[in-house]
Order: structure tokens, then C-alpha cells, then sequence
């Protein structure tokens, strides 16, 4: 942490966007995380895609588990709603909230002891239900609050910094999520802003659960030879398997790609999701097939990177429920419950 | 682009704006954190290393580093470099042990300094400690220059003038007042001395030569002339209609001096308009203040003379255009009589050498001036050299200290025998600022305030005696405000790359965007591929060697950097470091670092 505030000084220069903000006035307040963690970055990356999507603060909702992952919703947004939740929970607050107020933008910020350990159960089921939110996995191998333990996303053979190597076997929660089911699922590395902000603004567009595990080395504990989530060994085994480029609605698409190596994809809102394909056979649309594709790149020991799987048309938790477009916190309280006649009317169908 | 050599002193002193723009190269941060410190006799000696009056430059200076400096970039006014430098010099204490002294054995050699300006003055200070004997030759009967006889004593009170004078000339300096060199050829065919500096300034005042001129002399009077006799008592009055002639800082101590002698309709007339002013905002400011009026777009015509007494001047009323070359040219649309008593020409000044014979080996180029190496500062005649105003034309006190400053290594080294062109290096320090994982040897929070305002004596006070200064200077309260502002621009952002693990902490955190990793390209292309383009050209790009882990650079754009070191507190390597640099000017007699020294370690202390 640093102890003087983010000085007030700006660049002359930077963009306004259509709110009359700068990328600065998304930003929360000093981060307190160690110097050098990727977290930060993540936090970097999450205010340059508000800016660009053109976010309004007080339409936003961060929400957040335990952890110094959880901790960074306090470093971004600040005139944002916010909710820090106990360790694990997160999922059920967002869905809470989503269910309550259905036209908020929301991001669950969690690691991956937040969400593979204790949260395992939550993070599964707001899979399932389809919370229509920005779920963001900080996956630094480690439990970083506590000091360091292994979690459940540490590979075989990584060692702990005091040189010990782990025996038991990893929850991949990108796996996970294709497995339950999960609409949109994307890996980035926190090192890599020019992939992660284009998955990020996809995320923040998709109807449904955006789930993007994020490698993002934790500099105090897992940043050493024996890791595998540090920031070299990212870097050297990186295997980015799609190229996404994020086009807003109204906007001209300029980009030229090769015949048959890019796939568009139109979000509910209207923008485009380019997905541009470095590797020939793969079909991001095809659960099972990236499912095979993945298998085959972990097993070389190497980390696939990109929006890996994406499917636009699924309906999410309202869509299940078939709930009202208002959003319940707008509705009158008389509307919203139907008096202990209407109840009795309602519970006479289970008579 | 190729990694940025910072191991090259001026590298880092580019950074450091003011200090880059001061002709003397003052170490301005270094001397306002000494005033933090309220080491306010440190910060007055450090000042007087470089630019030899504090006290009076703290009053007097142009100010060329205000205009560059770095605060100017992220709000609009700069840090109040100059009268900081004047609280050093008012709130110091003893330093009599601190000064330089005149070396206990001679050297044998003698130089004679030719006028008592701040030039020449200069040569001594440097020269005297070294064990030169001095003869200065000034042909008034006190010395100073331009700096007593033309800067009013309600800028610069004569007290503080004499004080920092008598520092050198204290040291033995022979002075023969009343002593004008009419010939520079029967001085030098003495052969008195090893060396000679011309330190004589640009004594001639411009002439308006229209009608009426020679009919109203005894009320038409040339500006610098006039700031003279009354320096000296010869004239302690003037008319109630005065008009000042030209709008340059001459103007302005010339209409401020006709308000203290009794002048009540006190006017400034200017040909052209406010951009094209010549005096500094804040001697125009100052004159405003005092009630004196500014015409703009009034061309002289002729003075009107009635009965052999001057009623006044006639203008002509002209607007001005660019023309197609990019020349302003103007046009007459009429024409104005104005009423004065008295009228004070400050339309510039001349330099003028007839005492300076043509035959004896100085060339003359150019506007009959002497031809001087911009260097070196010798005339074409070994052993003779020129400095301050009299080299190149009117400039300022501190363009003269400096020429003193390099004058005086051109004599050390002609009197030793190495040739004049052997410049002694600059060198550098440069030490970690750490002292702990978030606190560094500096205040490097930002504070937002903003510039403080000057306070002045009651205008109508101020205005009864030509005596008494008009700023007050600023008090402990205000400096305490002040200093604060000053963003440490010495305390360099130091990049080691094979520490770098890009992890992009710095760029994040960077209040400024002034940082990118990014692969390598030439500089233009590099300035456009920023966080933010790097639009100003005058401020450095520095670029790392390639980083180890993609091969990628760190880039940096010198220009916004607010050097709050948030990059190297939130960087897990120490890749940058914040090292205060500390610029080793090359003065007479000190040649000894080598070159590109960095004399103290580069890791944390
Ligand atoms: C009205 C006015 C206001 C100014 N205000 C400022 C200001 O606020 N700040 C600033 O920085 N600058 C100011 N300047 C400019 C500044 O004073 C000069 O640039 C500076 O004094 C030049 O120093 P110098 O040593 O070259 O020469 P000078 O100061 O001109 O000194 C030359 C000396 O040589 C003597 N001399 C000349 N000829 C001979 C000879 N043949 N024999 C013997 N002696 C001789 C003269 O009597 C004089 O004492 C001002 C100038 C004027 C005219
Ligand atoms: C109910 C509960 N159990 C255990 C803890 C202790 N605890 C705090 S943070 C944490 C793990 C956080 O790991 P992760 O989610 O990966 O976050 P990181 O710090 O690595 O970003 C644990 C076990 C707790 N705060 N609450
Ligand atoms: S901010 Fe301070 S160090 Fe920087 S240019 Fe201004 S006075 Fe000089
Ligand atoms: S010191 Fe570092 S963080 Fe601060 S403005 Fe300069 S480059 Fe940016
Ligand atoms: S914070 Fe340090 S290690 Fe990280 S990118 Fe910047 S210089 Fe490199
Ligand atoms: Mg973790």
C-alpha cells in the first residue's frame, strides 16, 4: 500500500467519454493490496473497460467474497453501489441483488480460494442459474490474505515459496464452468491488458453468467521459480487460442480479418463480439469441442487464453423465472405483494 | 529507439525544468526543500553557488525558470521559484564563515575587470578564492551596474544590493571608482595584467529622433539616464503629465518611479498591444496596481513644443495586421494630441565600444559589436574577454553572473595555460531517496494548492518614498504554503530494467498516464503509442532496454511526471527507484569530477 492519495494532477489530454468522464474518474480509492500484484492490474483493466463502455457509476453494483481479490471493488468505482460479502458468498448476494433490481450492471469480483474452497457450492450454482453478471476469478494459485497457502487451483508440482510441492490435484474453474454449463467463459492474464479489456467490455455485455478466470500472480508468495502462476511462467506458457475485439453498438467495424478465421457474435445490447481465431478447428460456439481443444492444451502444460466459449441466446436467472422487465425495487409495495388474500389464493394451487 | 543514457548528466537536468532554464542552472528544487527544512542559511548558500546574489536576483530576477516550470503543466501558475530564493536570502542567518575566501597565496596573476556589474563581479567572486588578484575599473563612484543606478531602490533596496556586493568585493578586490577605461589600448599596452574582461553592459539609451526632440530636451529624458540621476539625487522631481515612452521592464520602473517623485497622470505608451508587450506580467501587474495607465496602439508622432516649453506629445492611432510574410504592419486611422510635463524615452538600450580601439587584434562583426566565442567568451584578442550585457546586447542579471561564471574558467584556463576551449565537465550525483517501504527522503505527497499571492506596502505608503519596498516578501505562514508546490522534479525516476517484471503496478498507478510497456519503435512513432501521446517535444522520452520477460521497453514521458514516486512505491522489484540528482556545474578552479560522474552509489541507502 502507499500512504499518500493518487495525486489530483491529471494528463491534460485524456479522452472524455460521452458522460464527461476520464478514465481517472472510474478509479476507487489507493489500493492497499502488496506492490507489484496483479490484482491491481485486474482493477486496471476493469476501469478502462467502464470508461470505454461509457458506464455510469450509480449503475454499477461490485460485489465481493473475502480475499485481496475481494478487497479491490473498494479501488474502483467509488460512487458505485458495493457489497463485501462474508468469504465464499458472493454468488448468493449477486443473485439476491440481480433478482431485486434487475437493470444494475454486475461484477462479482472473487479468488480462487473465495470461489474453488469455500464458495465452491455458491460459484456452481450461480453458474446454473445464469445471474446475468461479470463474474471475475483472480486466480493466483494461493490463498494471498492468509499468507500463502495452496488453493484449490494450484497445479501438481507447484511449490509453496518455502520450496514444498503440491500433491493434490487442481479445480479448473474454466473447466467448471464449460462443465455446468456456463454461457460465456473467457481466461485473460493480468499481465495483458490489450486481451483483457475487450473480454472484460464482452463480459459487462453478455446476458447471462460472464465468467472470466484471470491469472493474476500473486508477487508476495507465488511469484517465485517453483510456481506456476507467476508472472514469468504465465507469460512463457501463454496459449491464446482466440483474439477478441469488442465493438459497440453504433459502431463502424473496421477491422479486416482473413475469411472464416472470425466469428462475430451480436450481444443482446446490440454491439458485436469479434472473435478472431489463432488456432484454424477451433469453434468457440461448441461446448464440447473447446472442452477437447482445452484438454489437449493443458495437458502440453500450457495455458489457454481468450473468450474461449460463448453462447448469446440462453436465457438468464429472469428468463428461468419468467419475472417481470421492471426491476422489483421499482415496483410499489402494494403491486409486489399480493396481501394475505392473494396469497391464499396463490398457495391454492398447491391444495 | 535506443535506451535512454541516463548516466549522462544532462539527461536528468532536462527534467528538472527550472533548473534547465536558469542561465546559472541553480538547483531551485533542492534549495526550496532546504527552505522546507527551515535551513534557510543552507538554501541561501546553495543559491549563491550558482547565481551569486540571492538576495537581490530574490527581488529582481527574470525569471526564465518560472515560465518552464513543471507545475505550469498540471495547473496554470508556476511555483513562486523566485520569491522563494528572496525568503533564503531574508531569513538566513550568519554566514560570514561560509563564504569564499581569498586564497592565502597568491597566484601572481592580476586581471583587470572593466565596469562593476554583475558581470564582472562574477569573475571575481570565482576568481579572488583561487588567488587571482582583481582591479576593477568602474567609471562611476560606486559599483553595481545597472543593478544600482536602473533597478529603483523600491524593487531592490540598496541595502541588500550593497550587502551582496560587498561579499566579493570584501574578498580584496582593488576597486578604482570614478575610473572610466577611455582606451582599451593604453590599458592593455601597460601590461598590467595576464587577462582583461569587458564587463561595461549596454550603457546607451535609445533616442526618439522626431520633431520636437531637440526643442524639448530639458523635459525629454532617455530612461536609463533618468533612473541614474535619480538613483544618484540629481533629480528628485517630475512634471504631474508624465508619459513613458515604450513598454518594456525599463518602462515600468520608469513610470513606477515618476509616481514616488510627484507625478500624478502617469502614462504608458505602447505602439502595439498586450501580447506584444516586452516588460514581465508582474512588473505590469505591479505598475497597474500603482494606478499607472497603459495605452496600447499609439505610434509617436512629434513632441509639441509651445513658448520653448513641452505641452505634450501627438500619436498616431494605428491598428496592426499580419501581413502576408508574417510581419506586423500598421495602419493609421488617426491621431491624438496628449498633455505632458515631462516624457521619459525607454524604447531600449545600445551597446557602444568607442573606447575600444579598432587596431589591437578585437574584431568587430555585426551592429559594431565586438565578436565574442559564445563559449568561451574571448574576443578574437587572447586574453581579452566580454560578458553580460556588453557581450551580446541588454539581457539580465543572471545571463551576466553566468557569463561571469564561464568567463572566469575561460581565465583560469588562459592564465594556466590550458586553452580556453578545455571546459571542465558537468557531473552528477544521483542517490535512492528510500528510507522505508513508503517514505522517501522528500515530500512527495502532491498538494493541490495554488500559487500565493504576493502582499505589498499600503500603495499610498509605498508611493510617498521612492525607498520603500513595494513587496513585502513572504512570511514564514505563506513559504510554508509555497514550498509545498515545488514537485521535486530533481528526484528522478530511475529505471533499472533486468529488475522489471511487468506487472504493470507503475503504469496503473501513474496519476499522470505518463508510462507504457510497449514494443520498441523510433521515437516518433514510439510518442504516438503511448498511455497518452507524448505531443511535447521539448521534454524527453526515456526508453529502458528491452525487458526480460517479453523483450518489450518501459517507456517514459518526461513531460507530466509530477515525481510522486507512486511508480517505485508500487513497484514489488524497486525496478524504479526515486534518486534525487544533484547537477555538478562547472565552476573555476572546481574541473576535478570526471566526466558522467555519479560519485555516489545508485542503490538504496
Ligand atoms: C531600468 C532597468 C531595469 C532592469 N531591471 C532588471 C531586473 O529587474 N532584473 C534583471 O535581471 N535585470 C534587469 N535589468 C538588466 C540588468 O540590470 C543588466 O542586464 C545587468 O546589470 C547587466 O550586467 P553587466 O555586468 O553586464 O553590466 P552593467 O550592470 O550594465 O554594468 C556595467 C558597468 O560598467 C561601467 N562602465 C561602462 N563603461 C565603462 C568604462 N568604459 N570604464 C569603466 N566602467 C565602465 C558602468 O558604469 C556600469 O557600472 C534592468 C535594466 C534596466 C535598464
Ligand atoms: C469463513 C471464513 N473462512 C476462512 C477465512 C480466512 N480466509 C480469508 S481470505 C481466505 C482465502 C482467500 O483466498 P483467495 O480467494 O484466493 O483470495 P486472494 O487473497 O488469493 O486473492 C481465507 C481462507 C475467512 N475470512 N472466512
Ligand atoms: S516544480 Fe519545482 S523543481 Fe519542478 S520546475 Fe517547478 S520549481 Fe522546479
Ligand atoms: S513519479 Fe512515477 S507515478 Fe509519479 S508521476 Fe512520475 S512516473 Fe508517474
Ligand atoms: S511496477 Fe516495477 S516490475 Fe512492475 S512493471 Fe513497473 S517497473 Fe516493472
Ligand atoms: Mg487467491
Amino acid at each position: 500500500m502507499s500512504y499518500i492519495k493518487k495525486p489530483a494532477a491529471r494528463h491534460p489530454k485524456l479522452r472524455v467519454n460521452s458522460l464527461g468522464l476520464t478514465v481517472r474518474d472510474y478509479e476507487g480509492s489507493m489500493s492497499t493490496l502488496c506492490a507489484g500484484c496483479g490484482h491491481d492490474s485486474v482493477t486496471a483493466a476493469l476501469v478502462q473497460a467502464f470508461f470505454e463502455l461509457e458506464v455510469e457509476p450509480h449503475r454499477l453494483a461490485k460485489l465481493s467474497g473475502i480475499g485481496c481479490s475481494s478487497k479491490t471493488p473498494a479501488y474502483f468505482v467509488s460512487e458505485a453501489h458495493g457489497f463485501n460479502s462474508v468469504h465464499g458468498r458472493m454468488p448468493s448476494v449477486a443473485a439476491g441483488a440481480n433478482a431485486a433490481h434487475r437493470d444494475l450492471l454486475y461484477v462479482g469480483i472473487s479468488g480462487d480460494g473465495d470461489s474453488l474452497s469455500i464458495g465452491l457450492g455458491q460459484f456452481c450454482h450461480a453458474i446454473r442459474r445464469n445471474v446475468n453478471m461479470l463474474y471475475l476469478l483472480e486466480n493466483n494459485g494461493v490463498y494471498g490474505l492468509t499468507k500463502g497457502q495452496f488453493s484449490a487451483s494450484a497445479d501438481i508440482g507447484s511449490t509453496s515459496k518455502g520450496g514444498v510441492a503440491n500433491q493434490q490435484g487442481p479445480i479448473d474453474p474454466v473447466n467448471t464452468a464449460l462443465s455446468l454449463g456456463a454461457t460465456f467463459v473467457a481466461r485473460s492474464f493480468s499481465g495483458d491488458k490489450n486481451q483483457l479489456v475487450p473480454i472484460l467490455k464482452a463480459g459487462l455485455s453478455h446476458n447471462g453468467f460472464a465468467f472470466v478466470d484471470v491469472i493474476s500472480p500473486c508477487v508476495t508468495f507465488n511469484d517465485h521459480q517453483g510456481s506456476t502462476k507467476s508472472y514469468a511462467h504465465t507469460r512463457s506458457h501463454m496459449h491464446e487460442v482466440i483474439e477478441t475485439d469488442f465493438v459497440p453498438l453504433k459502431t463502424e467495424i473496421t477491422t479486416e480479418y482473413s475469411e472464416g478465421s472470425v466469428q462475430g457474435i451480436t450481444m443482446h445490447d446490440g454491439s458485436v463480439v469479434k472473435l478472431h481465431k489463432v488456432a484454424d478447428e477451433y469453434d468457440p460456439t461448441e461446448r464440447r469441442a473447446v472442452l477437447d481443444y482445452l484438454a489437449d492444451v493443458g495437458s502440453r502444460g500450457e495455458i489457454a487464453t481468450g473468450l474461449l466459449y460463448l453462447e448469446e441466446s440462453g436465457a438468464d436467472m429472469h428468463g428461468f423465472e419468467n419475472t417481470v422487465d421492471r426491476p422489483l425495487v421499482e415496483i410499489p409495495f402494494a403491486d409486489l405483494c399480493p396481501g394475505s388474500k392473494g396469497l391464499e389464493e396463490v398457495q391454492k394451487e398447491w391444495w | 529507439m535506443h535506451p535512454t543514457d541516463t548516466r549522462d548528466p544532462q539527461y536528468y537536468h532536462r527534467v528538472v525544468d527550472c533548473q534547465w532554464a536558469c542561465p546559472a542552472h541553480t538547483n531551485v528544487p533542492e534549495y526550496i526543500r532546504l527552505i522546507a527544512d527551515g535551513k534557510y542559511t543552507e538554501s541561501y548558500m546553495l543559491n549563491r553557488e550558482s547565481n551569486v546574489f540571492p538576495g537581490i536576483l530574490g527581488r529582481t530576477c527574470d525569471r526564465p525558470c518560472e515560465p518552464a516550470c513543471r507545475r505550469t503543466r498540471v495547473e496554470d501558475e508556476p511555483v513562486a521559484i523566485c520569491r522563494l530564493k528572496r525568503v533564503a536570502a531574508d531569513l538566513r542567518g550568519e554566514i560570514d564563515h561560509l563564504l569564499p575566501k581569498a586564497a592565502v597565496e597568491k597566484n601572481g596573476k592580476r586581471i583587470a575587470l572593466i565596469g562593476a556589474g554583475p558581470a564582472s563581479l562574477t569573475v571575481a567572486n570565482d576568481l579572488i578564492p583561487l588567488g587571482y588578484h582583481c582591479t576593477i575599473f568602474e567609471a562611476l563612484p560606486k559599483p553595481g551596474g545597472l543593478m544600482r543606478t536602473n533597478i529603483p531602490s523600491f524593487r531592490l533596496p540598496v541595502e541588500v544590493l550593497e550587502e551582496e556586493m560587498d561579499m566579493i568585493l570584501n574578498m580584496g578586490a582593488e576597486v578604482h571608482y570614478n575610473h572610466r577605461i577611455d582606451s582599451l589600448k593604453e590599458l592593455l599596452d601597460e601590461g598590467d595584467f595576464d587577462a582583461y574582461f569587458v564587463g561595461t553592459g549596454a550603457p546607451k539609451g535609445k533616442e526618439l529622433n522626431i520633431p520636437g526632440r531637440t526643442e524639448g530636451d530639458a523635459n525629454i529624458h532617455i530612461g536609463i539616464e533618468w533612473l541614474e540621476s535619480i538613483h544618484f539625487g540629481h533629480i528628485d522631481s517630475v512634471g504631474e503629465h508624465v508619459l513613458v515612452i515604450g513598454v518594456g521592464n525599463t518602462a515600468m520602473d520608469c513610470c513606477r518611479s515618476s509616481k514616488r517623485l510627484g507625478g500624478k497622470d502617469i502614462k504608458v505608451m505602447a505602439r502595439k498591444s498586450r501580447p506584444y508587450f516586452k516588460a514581465s506580467p508582474w512588473e505590469l501587474e505591479d505598475a497597474e496596481d500603482e494606478e499607472v495607465e497603459i495605452l496600447v496602439d499609439h505610434s509617436p508622432q512629434c513632441f509639441v513644443i509651445e513658448d520653448g516649453q513641452l505641452k505634450g506629445m501627438i500619436f498616431d492611432l494605428v491598428e496592426w495586421e499580419e501581413n502576408d510574410k508574417g510581419r506586423l504592419v500598421s495602419t493609421k486611422h488617426g491621431e491624438t494630441f496628449i498633455q505632458a510635463d515631462d516624457v521619459v524615452l525607454a524604447i531600449g538600450q545600445d551597446n557602444a565600444f568607442p573606447w575600444i580601439e579598432r587596431d589591437i587584434g578585437i574584431e568587430f562583426g555585426e551592429w559594431d559589436m565586438p565578436v565574442v566565442d559564445r563559449a568561451t567568451f574571448m574576443t578574437t584578442r587572447e586574453g581579452v574577454f566580454v560578458g553580460g550585457d556588453a557581450a551580446w546586447g541588454p539581457e539580465n542579471i543572471i545571463w551576466a553572473v553566468e557569463h561571469g561564471h564561464q568567463a572566469a574558467i575561460s581565465i583560469h584556463n588562459y592564465c594556466q595555460g590550458v586553452p580556453v576551449t578545455d571546459r571542465p565537465p558537468y557531473g552528477m550525483n544521483l542517490v535512492s531517496t528510500k528510507m522505508g517501504i513508503h517514505e522517501w527522503r522528500y515530500s512527495n505527497d502532491y498538494d493541490p494548492v495554488l500559487r500565493t499571492e504576493m502582499r505589498y506596502a499600503d500603495l499610498e505608503k509605498r508611493l510617498s518614498d521612492m525607498k520603500i519596498e513595494a513587496e513585502l516578501g513572504f512570511d514564514v505562514k505563506e513559504t510554508v504554503r509555497e514550498v509545498e508546490r515545488c514537485l521535486n522534479c530533481d528526484i528522478q525516476t530511475d529505471f533499472t530494467t533486468n529488475l522489471c517484471i511487468e506487472c504493470d503496478a507503475c503504469i496503473d498507478v501513474c496519476p499522470v498516464t505518463c508510462l507504457t510497456i510497449t514494443h520498441n519503435g523510433d521515437e516518433d512513432d514510439l510518442r504516438q503509442r503511448l498511455m497518452a501521446p507524448a505531443e511535447n517535444i521539448d521534454q524527453a522520452i526515456f526508453a529502458s532496454e528491452s525487458l526480460p520477460q517479453t523483450g518489450r521497453i518501459m517507456v517514459k514521458d518526461e513531460d507530466l511526471c509530477v515525481h510522486c514516486g507512486l511508480c517505485a512505491e508500487r513497484c514489488p522489484t524497486a525496478a524504479w527507484d526515486m534518486m534525487q540528482f544533484d547537477l555538478l556545474n562547472p565552476y573555476a578552479g572546481h574541473q576535478s569530477w570526471p566526466e558522467k560522474a555519479i560519485t555516489a552509489s545508485t542503490t538504496s541507502v
